[in-house]
């Protein structure tokens, strides 16, 4: 009998796809049902809220009051060199890039290792989150993300008291992304957080933007986002977590260790060695802003780094 | 005007060749298709062009002492100029258009970090070499017309640190032009010259 390829059996991925859609769509209505009928915005908080079904995307606003970015603008731009070191070639060349199976392992020092499936994932509670992506390049967007705090799946696995660190990493298939074959570059892409870092409520693993799937040249099919930190600290298409005892060595401290840190928190005050961070460009905004501390999350997350020098720990 | 074709062509590549990134530039910003960041990508086009022109006028005297090529003397200093002229758009875009002349926020990215420092250094170097780039200036000036404009190398070796330092981290590219402009100048060296003449003509 003839072997049928795993790919070709993925009903859950059809079903998956299908739920989300349906759930997105009626995100969507429910959005514009609310704004129709002219139901008053909610107060800016400090706090990004958690929108279900996303009154704050029909705001079309941060909570600083910052438009989002045109989903074609975020969908268009992007760093992601397993595929491109051009930002406007991701797209067309991630194009075909399957992400279905998929599969997330988590392990290291946890209780309860687990490998999650795609369709696991999605079983946490999804919901909106407007943040402000700031790039070490000096550019940003605030972007609508769909997804769910890590905390949540940290806490299924249950981390060892040992454990002080989180270490992601993306897939390493070179057939699929091109720029895995340049040898250049020390793959695959890893990443790292302090656990407190990865426990804090905004962040979170994203598995849409705009209400929609992640599309494949946006970290397709379950990314990081840690809104705090420069945007390259944010790994996509994660396909292992572990939980260790030692500070994890990224990519990029891994290719210009006096250059990149670990920590990687917006910050205008700490240039980077070569160029300042003291002010950026809002995509699609004619003039530079100012950079603010922590990406105007120091209200939240100041007190994880109390103490620290931060131009040490850039 | 066939026998000018045959004598001046190169002279007509190089002034058409010229302008067509800048051509590009004015049509893609017409037709809105500089990408999410037309800025930045305006600059850093200009920038390269620059950077090309400069190296092109730079290989210009060892191709006529290597190679007897010597169409290349009658276009070098218009490529100087061309690449002088790019960096001037490149230089204003930046101060004028990307930071909108707002001298404080300058003032950080300039004296804070070296690339934008050594880029400036870069153009300043360039600047007196544009100005003194016609016939009058160089009989005016003589052998002296000659020192100055050795500048070329440092500018040139400026602009390659610009670049090296600009990328986040794969630096082949700029390495490459750095490469390029390093050969070039030890052909001037009169040693590495005569030896390199000396084994064509074995």
């Amino acid at each position: 009998m003839e072997k049928i390829p795993a790919s070709e059996i993925t009903p859950e991925h059809l079903y998956f796809t299908r739920r989300q859609f349906i759930a997105a769509a009626s995100a969507v209505a429910a959005g514009a049902l609310l704004s129709a009928c002219g139901v008053p915005s909610p107060p800016p908080t400090a706090r990004p809220t958690i929108a279900q079904p996303s009154p704050q995307a029909s705001k079309g606003v941060d909570e600083l009051g910052d438009k989002l970015t045109p989903f074609d603008t975020i969908t268009n731009y992007n760093n992601f060199y397993e595929f491109s070191l051009d930002k406007e070639d991701v797209a067309p060349r991630a194009k075909d890039f399957k992400t279905s199976p998929w599969t997330v392992q988590v392990g290291g020092l946890v209780n309860k290792p687990r490998t999650f499936g795609l369709e696991d994932l999605l079983k946490f509670e999804q919901e909106e989150r407007i943040y402000r992506l700031r790039c070490v390049e000096a550019w940003s967007m605030v972007i609508p993300w769909l997804g769910f705090p890590l905390s949540k799946l940290l806490a299924q696995v249950e981390p060892q008291s040992k454990a002080k660190y989180v270490r992601f990493e993306t897939l390493l298939d070179p057939k699929q992304m091109p720029g895995q074959r340049d040898s250049y570059f020390d793959w695959p892409y890893v990443e790292g957080l302090r656990l407190d870092e990865a426990m804090h409520d905004l962040t979170i693993l994203a598995t849409g933007l705009y209400g929609k799937p992640l599309p494949p040249q946006d970290g397709a099919p379950i990314r990081l986002v840690v809104p705090w930190k420069y945007g390259f600290k944010s790994i996509k298409s994660i396909v292992k977590i572990d939980l260790v005892e030692a500070m994890p060595i990224s990519f990029w401290m891994e290719s210009a260790p006096n250059e990149y840190g670990f920590y990687a928190n917006v910050n205008p005050d700490v240039s980077h060695p070569r160029w300042s961070q003291a002010t950026e460009r809002r995509i699609g905004e004619f003039s530079r802003r100012k950079t603010i501390l922590f990406n105007g999350y120091a209200d939240q997350v100041a007190p994880l780094y109390a103490g620290m020098d931060l131009r040490k720990n850039f | 005007m066939l026998h000018a074709l045959r004598t001046q062509w190169l002279r007509v590549v190089v002034h058409i060749g010229a302008w067509i990134p800048f051509a590009v530039i004015v049509w893609d910003a017409l037709t809105n298709q500089l990408g999410a960041e037309p800025i930045r990508e305006t600059i850093l086009r200009t920038g390269k062009t620059a950077l090309i022109l400069l190296v092109l006028s730079l290989a210009c005297t060892p191709a006529n002492t290597l190679f007897g090529f010597k169409s290349a003397l009658k276009v070098r200093r218009a490529l100087g100029l061309y690449a002088f002229f790019y960096a001037l758009a490149h230089a204003t875009m930046f101060i004028g258009v990307d930071y909108g002349f707002d001298l404080a926020l300058l003032q950080g990215a300039l004296l804070e970090r070296p690339y934008a420092l050594v880029g400036a250094a870069a153009f300043l170097i360039l600047l007196p070499l544009a100005l003194t780039s016609t016939k009058g200036w160089m009989k005016r000036l003589g052998r002296r017309w000659t020192m100055l404009h050795r500048g070329v190398y440092l500018a040139a070796l400026l602009v390659i640190a610009h670049f090296v330092w600009l990328v986040k981290l794969d630096v082949r590219e700029p390495l490459t032009y750095g490469a390029i402009v390093l050969l070039l100048l030890a052909l001037r060296i009169r040693l590495i010259r005569e030896g390199v003449v000396r084994l064509r003509a074995l």
